[in-house]
């Protein structure tokens, strides 16, 4: 509607700057104008998560957030983790426990997962369910959520590695 | 969480010799695409010129349409059409789900609403802009005028005379009125001992898969040719249909499904949406996209349930049930759902609330009723959760009333081994299925003696915990002989795979069902490798794709393993064949000497073998190395017919404890034992059953769409709407019988909406038998906090209050 602004910012450790409407969504960013894709929108609501993104080192709801808000932030999306060439851990164990089945709901998954191993890595089950009540998976009842996330933290902590592209 | 079960001994498959990758935990070939944000969704593509629609949805309940006020919207910025039934007219024909059954009355799905709108929700303009956020401005600046026609929310006094109609040309809201019987209900009734009956309430729901519909069609003005990609389960159906509608051959129109965000049967039937976007990519010249947003997904997408059950069982003194009686009442909306018709969810919840027992005597009546609400249609489990909800509320009534066991009243009643295969009064048949087997398993798996010990301490304390235990069978993989709803003129009964080696030795198998997260590209594989001795990663899925076969529909009804499967094997072993035949002149072998595995056509006993690739070569490239006349493309196209299709069957258990104070309901442990033949790949099928699990978790506790009395969607958001959380669903135990079918090719049965089918039923007793030192039964849900304090507080002699 309005005229449009710059906004600047870090995406996946790429410098970016658009031209945007001060009302673009921060998820049709990514989508459409840098064809990040893997960044996905179930609701618009901010209650499903499936758009959760990095922002800052915290975990934000692209879809409750304006591009011209993450102006001269560092965002981080789905795309930051691995590669499907190269998974990273977290993935590998989404991968290994049937964490996911349509796929939709993963991205956010993922990144909400990515923070629970950084803020809460000796989380129990109970703590994880809790950590991961923000996204919701119609598809795998959370039982395989639960087991990867896990199982990547435990993996993590042997390795002493922190979750990231390999 | 799996645990080993007993295997069968039976031994029907014809599979390779060895098979090594058909029941085992293989990797999914989706995941690493769908993991690193690769996936390719409908809404992820974006081809140059793409107009975006945007829908004018009524926002009232059923109305005639006076007048539209297009005018500043067409002016708006950005604004390249403005598009109302009127603007339609002449370009599609509309579609009616059609069906023999003799009481039937379809209605046409349009475009856009025609003369009247019939649900909030229903769209009645569309607005095509250059962007989304366009289309949407552009959408406050349409007025319509709409003449409130008489809102039509309860079924019963929508069924009653004097109803207003929402289609008046029917002369009735009754859509389809049915009636079953076998034997002398009325008889079996007035001689038996016990009687025990209830009025039951499962209401309505939303599939809730996280992505929302879309649709995008592309017209090839050059080649006049129509490419529709759209979120759905069904693109063999879209094809048909939409060739019917825009009068097109179907080389000219191809549907693809590419990956998909999940259906739970939402994006299971044809809808206006995808007529439109066709219509209108044809006619402007431009690819036109809709995206929908989560209000439209929860207020005109396709729901589920909604019956009313009224029903009574007759029992003699040992607790034998004799008879079973039955009337229902479907809500079904404002539309017969193409194509699978008003009698889809209803009809049969009739044709399954005779279980797994053996009940000699059957009455039922059922009609599906026309309401101002949004039209329900297939729905994980389809008519199943809220029969065997039923069935299984009235299982344990008996018991109660009897004074026995719900696992001892279950076990005199069930169809015993040597009575397969059973036929039960509403003419379903069961093939041997582990009825007993199941519901032994998942008490053993339990430690039942152990839980209901621990109830009787619980209930020393004055805590309501209680165990509940559902039993149940469906059919599933269902062949010509059996439509999955009654009289329809689609095929839903044969698969067609298509498998082919190319010159390279890589191998591709297209079939006519479409992955909506089932991992169908991975389980398949593990069948073609298997039956064709190749190796997994040579090996390519082509699903979703109505150009892949001639003839397809698609994914539902927990049909994929069993049909695309069971075509999957009779086309992989036409192709061995082949290669075999190549083989044995290339080696100069006889082909009965030859071995296929692992990539490789060996002669047994010696050291002499071919690759795949090498064989492949010889027999496109390499001219002259296998005789001129034996040469034959390495490739073929089966169907497969299942026929009947196959029984598969389940017992769930769960455990619970139902808070004093807030009434909140937690979910202590879930167990599944179940038995769905052959599995192909055992952690996809926990998966499935846990998602299924999950989903009637939901329903039974949390999920209802509730529109008002002026017919408004109270539900439309997903804070109104709950779909559970990871920490509303419990850590799940499932146990595999896999026992193989005796019908069906590689003794698959069909699994995936299991999960639903079980669960309500199950909790709702759990929820019953917690509450028995009060006398409360369960027979509404969701059994929501509120319910359940309301069901409570009456029970301790309390009126509850408003607040």
């Amino acid at each position: 509607m309005t005229g449009k602004r710059l906004v600047r910012m870090t995406v996946n450790g790429s410098p970016v700057e658009e031209a945007v409407e001060p009302r673009l969504l921060l998820s049709d960013f990514l989508r459409q104008m840098l064809g990040l894709t893997g960044t996905h929108v179930g609701c618009e609501q901010g209650v499903c998560g499936a758009c959760t993104v990095r922002l800052d080192g915290r975990t934000a709801r692209a879809c409750l957030t304006f591009a011209v808000q993450a102006e001269g932030s560092e965002i981080v999306t789905v795309e930051g983790l691995g590669t499907a060439e190269a998974l990273s851990p977290l993935q590998e164990a989404f991968r290994e426990h049937h964490a996911l089945q349509c796929g939709f709901c993963t991205p956010g998954m993922l990144m909400t997962a990515l923070d629970l191993l950084e803020t809460r890595p000796g989380a129990t089950d109970a703590e994880l369910r809790e950590g991961l009540s923000g996204n919701l998976c119609r598809c795998t009842g959370y039982e395989h959520i639960v087991a990867a996330v896990r199982a990547a933290a435990e993996r993590l902590a042997r390795e002493g590695k922190r979750e990231g592209p390999p | 969480m799996t645990e080993a079960g007993p295997v069968s001994d039976a031994g029907p498959d014809n599979l390779a010799a060895r098979p090594k990758s058909i029941g085992a935990r293989i990797r999914r070939t989706e995941d690493p695409r769908l993991l690193a944000g690769q996936g390719r969704y409908v809404d992820d593509l974006q081809p140059p010129r793409t107009l975006h629609v945007a829908f004018r949805r009524s926002d009232v309940s059923h109305a005639r349409i006076r007048g539209v006020e297009l005018a500043a919207a067409r002016a708006a910025p950005g604004v390249v059409a403005v598009v109302t039934a009127a603007d339609l007219e002449g370009l599609a024909r509309p579609l009616v789900a059609a069906s023999r059954m003799a009481s039937y009355h379809g209605t046409p799905i349009r475009p856009l609403a025609e003369g009247k709108v019939r649900f909030v929700g229903e769209a009645v303009v569309a607005v095509l802009a250059e962007s989304r956020y366009l289309a949407e401005d552009a959408l406050e600046l349409i007025d319509i005028d709409f003449e409130p026609l008489g809102t039509v929310i309860d079924p019963e006094a929508a069924a009653a005379e004097g109803a207003p109609l929402l289609h008046e040309e029917i002369g009735s809201n009754v859509l389809v009125e049915r009636s079953f019987a076998r034997g002398d209900a009325d008889s079996a009734f007035a001689a038996a001992a016990h009687r025990v009956g209830g009025r039951f309430r499962f209401r309505r729901k939303s599939p809730g898969a996280i992505e929302n519909r879309v649709c995008l069609a592309e017209w090839d003005a050059g080649r006049g040719s129509l490419a529709l990609h759209s979120a759905t389960g069904i693109p063999g159906i879209l094809r048909d249909a939409l060739c019917e509608a825009l009068d097109l051959p179907g080389h000219r129109l191809r549907v693809v499904a590419p990956d998909v965000g999940g259906s739970f049967g939402g994006k299971g039937s044809l809808y206006p949406e995808e007529i439109l976007v066709s219509v209108l990519a044809r006619k402007l010249g431009r690819p036109v996209k809709w995206t929908s947003d989560r209000l439209e997904d929860l207020t005109s997408t396709s729901q589920g349930f909604d019956e009313i059950i009224e029903a009574e069982l007759a029992l003699d003194a040992d607790g034998r049930v004799l008879a079973l009686r039955a009337e229902v009442l479907g809500d079904v909306g404002a539309y017969s759902i193409y194509p699978w018709t008003a009698g889809l969810e209803p009809v049969q919840v009739v044709g399954f609330l005779p279980g797994p027992y053996r009940i000699e005597h059957y009455q039922a009546h059922v009609r599906a009723v026309a309401t101002s609400k949004a039209p329900t249609g297939p729905y994980r489990g389809v008519g199943r959760p809220a029969a065997v909800f039923a069935t299984e509320r009235l299982m344990d009534k008996a018991a109660r009333r009897l004074g026995l066991d719900p696992k001892e009243i279950r076990l005199r009643n069930f169809v015993r081994p040597e009575d397969f295969p059973y036929k039960i009064g509403s003419g379903i048949v069961w093939d041997r299925s582990g009825f007993t087997e199941c519901l032994e398993a998942a008490c053993a798996g339990l430690d039942y003696p152990a839980l209901r010990e621990r109830q009787r301490a619980a209930r020393a304390e004055g805590r309501w915990f209680g165990i509940g235990i559902a039993s149940y069978a469906e059919l599933t993989g269902i062949g010509s002989k059996i439509s999955v709803a009654p009289g329809m003129p689609i095929n839903t009964g044969t698969e067609t795979a298509s498998i082919r080696m190319d010159s390279t030795g890589g191998i591709t198998a297209a079939v006519g069902i479409a992955s909506h997260g089932q991992g169908l590209e991975t389980t398949l594989a593990q069948v073609v490798a298997d039956t064709l001795g190749a190796r997994l990663e040579d090996i390519r899925i082509v699903q979703g794709d109505s150009d892949a076969v001639a003839n397809a529909t698609g994914t539902y009804a927990s049909r994929g393993a069993v049909l695309a499967g069971g075509a999957a094997i009779l086309a992989s072993r036409a192709v061995k064949e082949k290669l075999l035949r190549a083989a044995g002149h290339l080696l100069e072998a006889a082909e009965g000497d030859l071995e296929a595995r692992d990539g490789r056509v060996a002669v047994v006993g010696t050291d002499r073998s071919l690759s795949f690739r090498e064989i492949a070569r010889a027999v496109y490239s390499e001219i002259g190395r296998i005789p001129h006349e034996a040469r034959e493309e390495l490739e073929a196209t089966r169907l497969y017919d299942p026929y009947y299709g196959t029984t598969t069957s389940a017992t769930h258990v769960a455990t619970l404890e139902i808070d004093p104070e807030t009434y909140r309901v937690r979910l202590g442990r879930f167990l599944v034992a179940e038995d769905c033949g052959r599995l192909i790949n055992p952690m996809i099928v926990d998966g499935q059953v846990h998602g299924g699990v999950a989903q009637g978790i939901g329903a039974a506790l949390y999920e209802e769409v509730v529109y008002d009395a002026d017919g408004q969607n109270l539900t439309a958001s997903l804070v109104d709407y709950l779909i559970p959380a990871a920490p509303e669903v419990p850590p799940m135990t499932v146990v595999h019988l896999e026992s193989e079918s005796p019908t069906t090719l590689g003794g698959f049965r069909g699994m995936g909406e299991g999960g639903t089918i079980g669960a309500p039923a199950a909790i709702a007793n759990a929820l019953s038998d917690a509450l028995l030192p009060l006398n409360i039964e369960i027979d509404e849900l969701p059994a929501t906090p509120e319910r359940l304090f309301r069901l409570i507080r009456r029970a301790q002699g309390e009126t509850p209050g408003n607040s």
